[in-house]
């Protein structure tokens, strides 16, 4: 075998990376904050599944219950004041838009060829976020009676 | 699955990969076309939405029974994610059993409830 001319640099070595002591320093291309997001968004929305259904049941019950549903955003219901469901209900409108746009991009990469490649992985990321963040900001506003 | 025994026995992960790959697209697909059937209703009315406008779009039949479908989608699409997120993040089998049966118990509950609002209307 032929000696290479030049000894290969020596490069860093990635593994399995430690939760505690990695993760802060972790630097993740947009991509992979739309993907890990896209979880994160997942698992909020299945843990948050019944306070959806009771919105869902409150609302659509009767009359009476749906002045119950607005009662809980506006004023509040026992000790949990209206401020903190608009803040879960923001969140819910966070993790449904991300989880919804990721995934139409999802579907769009399955569909087409053109769109697995590294540029339009990290172009389709960002707009994902953008877009996310910009329309969760517009209607987190109207939720809290900015306009 | 056409031959899943002796020596073509797939021994590895969850083996049920493309199934469940695919489920979890259709699923998706149809909640995605949900959401925007649902929000369509909701932008073209005119005046506040009160109580009977609201009611009133889940009172079609044909909502219920989009609505139900989306209901036994969301139910298959989320078991597929969380138990994705399970196999990743959680190695001891006896936790994560307990896990996906906590999984599976929240989820059919949530669905159960969820279906019974759907035909009070």
């Amino acid at each position: 075998m032929t000696e290479l001319a030049t000894p290969p640099r020596p490069r860093r070595e990635f593994r399995n990376i430690n939760a505690f002591t990695d993760l802060t320093t972790y630097r993740l291309p947009p991509a992979g904050l739309v993907s890990i997001l896209h979880r994160v968004s997942g698992v909020l929305m299945f843990l948050l599944l019944p306070f959806i259904i009771w919105m869902f049941d409150t609302s659509l019950s009767s009359d009476y219950s749906f002045a119950r549903f607005k009662g809980a955003f506006n004023v509040g219901i026992g000790f949990v004041p209206g401020w903190f469901f608009k803040l879960v209900a923001l969140a819910l409108i966070w993790a449904y838009l991300h989880h919804f746009i990721a995934g139409l991009r999802h579907l769009w990469m399955d569909v087409s060829h053109a769109a697995v490649t590294k540029e339009f992985g990290h172009s389709s990321a960002v707009v994902t976020l953008v877009l996310s963040i910009a329309l969760t900001l517009v209607l987190g506003a109207k939720l809290f009676g900015l306009y | 699955m056409s031959v899943n025994y002796g020596s073509k026995r797939i021994v590895v992960g969850a083996h049920y990969g493309l199934r469940d790959w695919l489920s979890q697209r259709i699923t998706g697909g149809l909640m995605a076309l949900f959401t925007i059937v649902l929000l369509a209703q909701l932008i073209f009315t005119r005046g506040p939405i009160g109580y009977d406008l609201w009611a009133g779009i889940f009172a079609a039949q044909w909502m219920k029974v989009l609505t139900f479908s989306v209901i036994v989608a969301l139910l298959y699409h989320v078991w597929v994610g969380m138990r994705d997120v399970w196999m990743d993040y959680v190695q001891p089998v006896a936790i994560r059993l307990v896990l996906q049966i906590f999984t599976i118990v929240w989820l059919v509950g949530c669905a159960g409830w969820a279906i019974q609002v759907l035909w009070k209307i």
